[in-house]
């Protein structure tokens, strides 16, 4: 199965859920085109639910750090929320934890961004 | 088996390699660990060595001894020299967008081995039972 993605806004903060494989040539290129529309109609606060996400390659983990650069670089920021064991441990393993800002709740991630 | 350059074949090998999991016995993390790192070789085979030319082949062999599951997948590419890939935990390279495939090889299997073909690279990953 391929990345899916849904869309919502919770106080200015825009959510993307994600759900599915975040891998070259499926989700890749999704998250990329996502994070640029939603950049593109004004807002540069972004969420990434990431729940439902339990496998990601290497390609996935460029795309996210992609995702978090080309929003630092519009000014905005880009946090994720509930990260699966599999996706921690990924981003534990090359380093990134501590690059991106990360929460299990909701209502706390949505708040940090004010 | 020998698959062509494209990405049908990643697929290919990441199903085969899940399979071979479960005929194993590994558990759902580790079987999702493998599957995962066999799918980084066969992506560094097609869109790296390859390029995706149709006229090159990726060959991929499945191994499950009582000791250990062996995966070995070969392109015909220019060739890979794995001491001069940069490493992906430097802070210069963190935010890099790419050059992680081969470290989660190393950091999720057991064994990680590369020979030169020519033309072209063989990475074995190997993985214990037990």
């Amino acid at each position: 199965m391929s990345m899916k993605f849904t869309s919502r806004e919770v106080d200015g903060v825009t959510v993307l859920d994600l759900s599915g494989k975040i891998v070259l040539g499926e989700g890749s290129v999704t998250i990329r085109d996502a994070v640029r529309d939603v950049l593109a109609k004004g807002s540069n606060k972004i969420l990434l639910g990431l729940a439902d996400i339990n496998y990601i390659d290497s390609s996935g983990i460029g795309e996210l750090v992609s995702a978090l650069t080309a929003v630092k670089n519009a000014g905005g920021a880009l946090k994720l929320l509930q990260l699966t064991k599999k996706v921690k441990d990924l981003l534990q393993i090359t380093k990134l934890y501590t690059v991106f800002d990360i929460y299990d709740d909701e209502a706390e991630a949505i708040a940090s961004f004010k | 088996m020998t698959l062509e350059s494209d990405f049908e074949s990643v697929h290919t090998v990441e199903q085969t390699a899940e399979a071979y999991c479960r005929e194993a016995g590994f558990d759902e993390d580790t079987t999702l660990d493998i599957t995962m790192v066999a799918r980084e070789a066969a992506v560094n085979a097609v869109l790296h060595g390859n390029k995706k030319d149709p006229a090159k082949h990726v060959t991929v062999s499945f191994e499950l001894t009582d000791a250990d599951l062996k995966i070995t997948v070969a392109d015909q590419g220019a060739g890979l020299d794995p001491d001069k890939i940069p490493d992906p935990l430097a802070q210069e390279n963190l935010l890099k967008s790419s050059g992680r495939g081969v470290f989660l090889m190393r950091a999720y299997m057991d064994e990680v081995h590369f020979r030169q073909l020519s033309p072209g690279t063989e990475i074995t990953l190997v993985k214990h039972r037990g």
